[in-house]
């Protein structure tokens, strides 16, 4: 599904590289997940992957079911079926949540030849998913995340990955800010969508998220690379001992 | 006091182009006494800091600029609703195209015949609101207006008026000149409602005096017409008795030179005045929003909302000021200008002014100059949705606030679906 290879990334600005040569496979239906410390590129990565501007890819590829991810624009890796739920989701005053969903899902649509959901269709579909992640007909309506408290925002990520159904699902600090009930909503969110054809890459800090949303394989992430991978087990690992020993191991 | 030479010459020039119509001795006095403000105060120049932002010279040539005619390729504005329809071809009236001139709860006619004629309220408002916006800003356009006008449209309304009146104004010369004069009154408790839409001439000059009695109702939505060579000086003078409410809303896309000067008096307690104002300019466009509010009644609102969208070297200017006078306590007033540019060559000019002489009011005034928010932008497109479209959801999102201002749903769908369109064919 998602291949990288050996990715380096510095800022397009600055002389610092962030990503120092990451490799990355993950197959069709898999869910993988990476950890590590603050500042080692988790967030990066899921950034250049979905192309946003400010970085500079200077070796290494990256593909979407053998399609060239890097050369796409943003909302061309959206249609070919990249999602990011970010970290930090962005407000966008006067732009209504339901119209923004509406909007993109019908580009998707188009970008993918397919025909827009009519109005009614797409209300109906809404308004199912919405109420499965607990989102009321107020949150719809109002601007994209404009006011929405952290769990609310992180639940609106969702929603619109439900919404969109893309087969590579890049989930960045899912769980950051979420009470225990709203990350069992979440987790079981993302549950829901977990299937043969679509695959997902978590990142997170803590075990708890993948209690939940159970990973095939984690990946430990510092310095702007992969320096361990292993099963559930490791995300246990990190949990019980931090990082300290991994990175001791490495060095 | 003499006027500076250049001034004086270029005022001569101007008045002795003109023909000054004829009339009932009322109204040739009224015409008289505002040549001698023009002759006063001369044309308006560069120097002058009212006109700093703008340079007023196409205003004042003897001749027009031409402007290129235009086909719009869209539907009339305004097509889909039920309104009383007034047009004027290059500032000429057009008999046919209108509809007839009569309604419940209104008296409505025009200008030209108005001023041969003796009808009281026609009398005491012609140029009364225009002198009395003379003070303390010098509006010499408008005073040109007052005496040389050719016709315009006087309406009274005694009642609520369901229809709206749509002056609708088309241009078909390349190379026209009209000068047209409202003339308004609403009388108590009444309520009416004036559209307006075109490019009107080449050169437009257009005067407006309304005068709203005590708890009536004035609703003002303009389209300017699209004519990208089209130039227009407009002033809407309005003054407001107790318990009234005046509320203006303009959408300008196009038009290379554009100047909407709105002065509003409000005289009686707890009146309320709003004007919006919604413009998108695209290269050879030069659009400047004046306004002058004074408050000199106890408990009155006054909201001011204007944005700009501008790209390709387009510019925009506002210069707002709110004067609350000595008494005029409980005044609430608000004024936001903001710009959005969409490239570096674009350019928004604004002069946000207070001047409070009462202790008790609430006034706010703010001014914003920005791009298109990056993150925003990328968080959209991430979703899918293509940059192009992307930027358009979030110019309307910036001009969603002047656009809500408008209180009719349907007009405000109009308009919505102008700017839209406006948007839409600039994609790229
Ligand atoms: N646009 C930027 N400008 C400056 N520094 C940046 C930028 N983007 C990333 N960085 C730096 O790159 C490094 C990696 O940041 P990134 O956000 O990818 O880390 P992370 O692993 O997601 O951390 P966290 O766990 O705290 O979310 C950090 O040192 C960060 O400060
Ligand atoms: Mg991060």
């Amino acid at each position: 599904m998602l291949d990288i290879k050996n990715l380096h990334v510095k800022l397009e600005e600055e002389d610092k590289v962030i990503l120092k040569g990451v490799n990355l496979s993950i197959g069709s239906g898999e869910v993988h997940a990476i950890m590590g410390p603050n500042g080692s590129g988790k967030s990066t990565l899921s950034y250049v992957l979905s192309g946003k501007d400010g970085y500079e890819v200077t070796d290494g590829e990256a593909a979407l079911e053998g399609a060239d991810l890097l050369d796409m624009e943003p909302e061309e890796r959206a249609a070919a079926g990249l999602f990011l739920a970010f970290q930090y989701p962005v407000e966008i005053p006067g732009v209504g949540n339901m119209t923004f969903l509406r909007t993109a899902v019908n580009a998707q649509r188009k970008a993918r030849g397919e025909d827009e959901l009519s109005a009614g269709e797409f209300l109906k579909v809404v308004r199912e998913r919405a109420k499965t992640l607990k989102i009321d007909a107020d949150m719809l309506k109002r601007p994209v995340n404009v006011g929405f408290s952290g769990g609310e925002k992180k639940r609106n990520e969702i929603l619109q990955m439900a919404m969109l159904e893309p087969k590579m699902c890049v989930l960045d600090e899912t769980d950051s800010g979420l009470d225990v009930d709203a990350m069992k909503l979440v987790s079981e969110g993302v549950n829901a969508l977990r299937s043969e054809g679509r695959s997902f890459l978590v990142i997170t800090h803590y075990q708890r998220l993948l209690d939940h949303i159970k990973p095939d394989v984690v990946h430990i992430m510092a310095d702007g690379r992969i320096i361990k991978t292993g099963g559930p087990e490791l995300a246990l690992e990190v949990e019980n001992n931090g990082y300290a020993d991994i990175l001791a191991e490495m060095a | 006091m003499g006027l500076p030479e250049t001034k004086q010459s270029e005022t001569e020039a101007r008045v002795n182009a003109l023909t000054m119509p004829g009339g009932a001795a009322w109204a040739v006095e009224a015409r008289n006494e505002a040549l001698a403000r023009v002759q006063a105060k001369g044309m308006p120049a560069r120097r002058d800091e009212y006109w700093k932002f703008t340079k007023p010279t196409r205003f004042v040539s003897v001749e027009p600029t031409p402007a290129a005619l235009f086909d719009a390729q869209e539907e009339p504005m305004f097509d889909g609703i039920e309104r009383l329809k007034v047009v004027f071809v290059d500032g000429v009236f057009d008999a046919d195209a209108s509809d007839d001139l009569a309604a419940e709860n209104l008296e409505i006619g025009r200008l030209a015949d108005a001023t041969q004629a003796d009808i009281h309220w026609v009398k005491d408002l012609y140029g009364m609101l225009e002198t009395r916006g003379q003070d303390p800003v010098d509006r010499p356009l408008a005073a040109l207006n007052t005496a040389f006008a050719t016709d315009g449209v006087v309406l009274r309304a005694t009642g609520p008026v369901a229809r709206p009146v749509s002056i609708e104004y088309l241009h078909a010369s390349e190379s026209s000149d009209a000068i047209l004069h409202h003339v308004i009154r609403v009388e108590e408790g009444a309520s009416l409602t004036v559209l307006e839409t075109g490019p009107a001439a080449a050169r437009f000059n257009k005067c407006m005096e309304v005068d709203v009695a005590d708890g009536a109702a004035f609703h003002h939505i303009r389209m300017q017409g699209r004519d990208h060579e089209r130039q227009a000086v407009t002033h809407s003078f309005g003054r407001l008795g107790r318990e009234s409410v005046y509320k203006s809303f303009t959408l300008t896309v196009n038009g290379v030179l554009t100047r909407n000067e709105h002065v509003l008096e409000l005289l009686g307690d707890d009146a309320v005045a709003h004007i919006a104002g919604a413009c998108a300019g695209d290269g050879d466009f030069h659009h400047d929003d004046t306004v002058f509010i004074t408050h000199d009644a106890v408990n009155c609102e006054s909201r001011q909302v204007f944005k700009k969208v501008l790209r390709n070297g387009a510019v925009g200017v506002f210069q707002g000021k709110i004067l609350v006078k000595e008494g005029a306590q409980k005044t609430d007033g608000y004024q936001i200008s903001q710009s959005l540019l969409l490239d570096d060559d674009s350019q928004f000019l604004a002069k946000p002014e207070l001047e409070i002489y009462a202790d008790d009011v609430a006034c706010s005034h703010g001014s914003t100059t920005g791009a298109i928010d990056e993150t925003a932008l990328f968080y959209l497109q991430s979703r899918g949705v293509p940059k192009s479209i992307a930027t358009d959801l979030l110019v309307l999102s910036f001009m969603a606030e002047a656009i809500d201002e408008i209180e009719d749903e349907r007009l405000r769908d109009d308009i919505q679906a102008r700017l839209e369109g406006w948007l839409a064919r600039r994609r790229s």
